[in-house]
């Protein structure tokens, strides 16, 4: 890894050992898991194990695992298969209803879907600390679930790591027959998530946000959900999902689930302590920093255990970013990027947050193998790179 | 020294980078995001802004060995370059929108910005010389001067710095005889922007199609050309998107009565006329400038040794005696040798003394001295692209 204090494992964390060793081990053996010969009913025994597995950790059941080539395609096969499937069950379904703090894997092809398929795109408003409204949702749907196709709110935010009411909005959708889609990439492996208990009707699961190789993901869909092929070939994966399954990927994807679920519990409350540490230092070593998301110090479980995100008023994200960078400490600024360009962040645009602030933001975002030393570099660096970034920020303010 | 390196994606820009790495600075590439709705790919001969080219400039850094970062001025560039753009074109003038980007984005905002995060100058690809000369008192003046490459000199478009910003610039290429050595050089280091086309057109428009970019922004406001006479030989969409000096796209319905060609003589905005005539008109002998500003101590202006103005990015430079105004912000020029043809206001007229840049300030008026009535006259838009 590069050398430094490293946190933005939002944005992807190391490959645990023990899914890097599944993985390279599979990479040696030949074999097509749809091939019908020997070496390929050994990789396909390594896809069933690894699909079971994953099923197992997630409470979910093996058939209701499709593999993918990760969280975006299966974001993607999630609002789309599940538009067309419903819609192709009664034309009325038009209405796809998602939170304004979706993830672009989810509002692009929403908005897709609006431009291209007739779909009609309702952003779910949510408040200051980017929680969704209850109430709006419950009134949408009562004013038009005949025709919504589904429902998609994230299990957690990626940029300020508030944790969704998943089980409300599942009730809710369930009261009106209309199923719920829920992107949970920042959520395995930081809180516990219950596919069957939770009731959503898809899930999707990316392996290289918890220790698993990049490029490989999985939507979990339960059997009786009307969901269409994005991906049509050779019929693999329930038919839904075309494309020769990535075996090595996959058996280290499983090896990494079943390793953070495990590990869930203490790894939790590390990854929370070491954040409240961060949090707390911040605030002392930058008093102007504003929190942006729930305070994990009111409530622990509205946000997620290694998620922080501030805003730094009067300084650019990219000349925090910059500086940071510098002085060895990765973060991101949490936005969309367009080549490299942090956009205003449409989370904290959402939330209420002015766009000028809005351009200050910095996320920090913790992963298994954080230390205190991380954070001690970040809190050491950062109130100099704030001033700095702030003197910056002036130029050519007032002038014309 | 901390050098920001602006990289445009380009093989200058990409060049100058690297020759700063191996003059032991320590280097950050920073590619400028000049507008938040960018193309992919690059289109034409436009050479800056698509993601394309964005990426190019993050290759060309990774070979390098050095960071880099996509700093957004889209909101500078809009508010600064492209508004100025058009307003400049809305009075009747002929801006070079180059120069305001050398002016307003890449010597002031990204140069601030730079300075204020603890950079000590900005290295570009432009083709320009900085010569260093002992001062009186032990100091050392800095002297802006022709790139020896004369086809790609860009010493017109950077006049416009002021002495305070040329202390914190860089032109690494500015030894450099021929594109050819530098994109040999950019060949020999592994970079694979060394054979992509250069870029001439103004960045932000489209096509190069400036008048239905100005019409889309500002509108159409179809109105009357006239000649000389008064007499209505056709009409417009707007006389705002009319240069000084322009022959084609005229339209016109009455041919001349002598058939000799017709330009663009005058740009009427008030009444929205445009106002056709014969080249001869075109022929200026003395210019007034304003916004002037100057590199060297406007004293030094009574020396009228090898002083010449230059119009045009890449016109020919011309004898004149130039006066400044006592504050120093305005000037007076009278060609002493061959005329000028088609000087519109708001062109940068740039002020030399053999190769070096002396000052520059923006055309307000151009006439001939026999004329009873001065009348501004302009130049064709020959707006050339600043690279780097």
């Amino acid at each position: 890894m590069t050398p430094g204090a490293y946190l933005d494992h939002a944005a992807t964390t190391p490959v645990s050992a023990a899914a890097l060793a599944a993985f390279v081990d599979e990479a040696q053996r030949p074999g097509n898991a749809s091939s019908l010969h020997a070496a390929g009913r050994r990789a396909r025994r390594v896809v069933e194990e690894s699909r079971e597995s994953i099923a197992r950790a997630l409470g979910a059941r093996p058939s209701e695992v499709i593999f993918t080539g990760g969280g975006t395609e299966a974001d993607n096969l999630a609002i789309k298969g599940i538009f067309w499937g419903r819609r192709a069950q009664d034309t009325r379904r038009t209405r796809v209803l998602v939170s304004a703090v979706e993830h672009h894997a989810v509002l692009d092809p929403a908005f897709w879907l609006a431009g291209h398929a007739g779909a009609e795109i309702v952003l779910l408003p949510v408040d200051g600390e980017g929680r969704l409204d209850l109430d709006a949702l419950r009134a949408d749907l009562a004013a038009h679930a005949e025709e919504t196709a589904l429902v998609s709110v994230m299990w957690a935010n990626n940029e300020v790591g508030t944790v969704q009411p998943i089980r409300e909005v599942v009730r809710l959708a369930h009261q009106f027959g209309v199923p719920v889609h829920t992107d949970a990439v920042q959520a395995v492996g930081q809180i516990e998530v219950g596919f069957a208990a939770s009731g959503v009707d898809a899930l999707t699961v990316t392996a290289h946000k918890l220790g698993g190789p990049q490029g490989v993901g999985a939507l979990l869909a339960r059997r009786d959900l009307a969901i269409e092929a994005v991906q049509h070939g050779g019929g693999q994966e329930r038919g839904v999902r075309s494309g020769t399954l990535d075996v090595p990927a996959i058996r280290g994807f499983a090896v990494a689930v079943e390793e953070a679920v495990t590990a869930l519990p203490e790894r939790a409350a590390h990854l929370a302590a070491l954040r409240d540490a961060l949090v707390t230092g911040v605030a002392t070593a930058v008093p102007e920093a504003v929190l942006r998301g729930p305070d994990p110090l009111a409530d622990p479980s509205a946000r997620l255990p290694a998620n922080a995100h501030f805003t730094f008023p009067g300084a650019e994200g990219d000349s925090l970013l910059y500086l940071l960078d510098s002085a060895g400490v990765q973060a991101s600024t949490g936005s969309a990027c367009q080549a490299g360009v942090p956009q205003p962040s449409h989370v904290l645009l959402a939330m209420g947050v002015p766009e000028a602030e809005a351009r200050g933001a910095l996320r920090f975002s913790l992963g298994a193998t954080s230390r205190a030393d991380d954070v001690a570099a970040l809190l050491g660096a950062l109130p100099a790179v704030v001033a700095r970034a702030r003197t910056a920020g002036l130029v050519g303010k007032g002038l014309s | 020294m901390r050098v920001l390196a602006a990289m445009s994606g380009g093989v200058d820009s990409a060049v100058a980078a690297a020759l700063a790495v191996e003059a032991g600075h320590e280097v950050v590439g920073v590619h400028m995001a000049l507008s938040r709705s960018r193309d992919q790919f690059r289109t034409g001969s436009r050479g800056c802004c698509s993601i394309e080219d964005a990426s190019d400039a993050r290759r060309a850094a990774d070979i390098l060995g050095i960071p880099y970062y996509v700093w957004d001025l889209s909101e500078t560039f809009e508010e600064t370059v492209v508004a100025d753009f058009l307003a400049e074109y809305q009075a009747g003038r002929t801006p070079n929108p180059c120069v305001r980007c050398n002016e307003r984005v890449k010597f002031e905002a990204l140069l601030d910005k730079a300075t204020a995060l603890g950079f000590d100058a900005v290295a570009t690809g432009h083709y320009a010389r900085v010569v260093e000369r002992p001062g009186p008192d032990g100091t050392t003046r800095r002297e802006l001067h022709r790139s020896p490459n004369a086809e790609k000199d860009q010493s017109y478009v950077l006049a416009v710095m002021g002495p305070d910003r040329l202390e914190r610039a860089i032109f690494p290429l500015g030894d450099f005889t021929s594109k050819e050595e530098v994109r040999a050089q950019a060949a020999r280091r592994g970079l694979a922007v060394s054979s992509k086309p250069d870029s001439y057109d103004i960045c932000f428009v489209a096509d190069g199609d400036t008048r239905g970019f100005l019409r889309d922004r500002l509108g159409s406001r179809p109105g009357e050309i006239v000649d000389t006479e008064g007499a209505v030989v056709g009409e417009h969409d707007g006389a705002y998107a009319y240069t000084v000096g322009q022959r084609r796209g005229l339209a016109l319905g009455r041919p001349a009565a002598d058939g000799r060609p017709r330009y663009v003589l005058d740009v009427r905005t008030d009444s929205n006329t445009v106002v056709v005539g014969p080249a001869e008109l075109l022929t200026v002998n003395r210019i007034a400038g304003e916004k002037a500003t100057w590199l060297v101590e406007t004293a030094s202006l009574a020396d009228p040794t090898d002083v010449a103005v230059q119009i045009r990015a890449h016109g020919a430079p011309v004898p004149a005696c130039v006066r400044a105004s006592d504050d120093g912000a305005g000037l007076q020029v009278e060609l002493t040798g061959p005329r000028l043809r088609g000087v519109a206001a708001g062109q940068s007229v740039v002020v030399y003394r053999g190769t070096q840049v002396l000052g520059q300030a923006t055309v307000s008026r151009a006439w001939r001295d026999r004329a009873a009535a001065p009348g501004a006259v302009s130049a064709p838009g020959g707006v050339s692209g600043s690279g780097a």
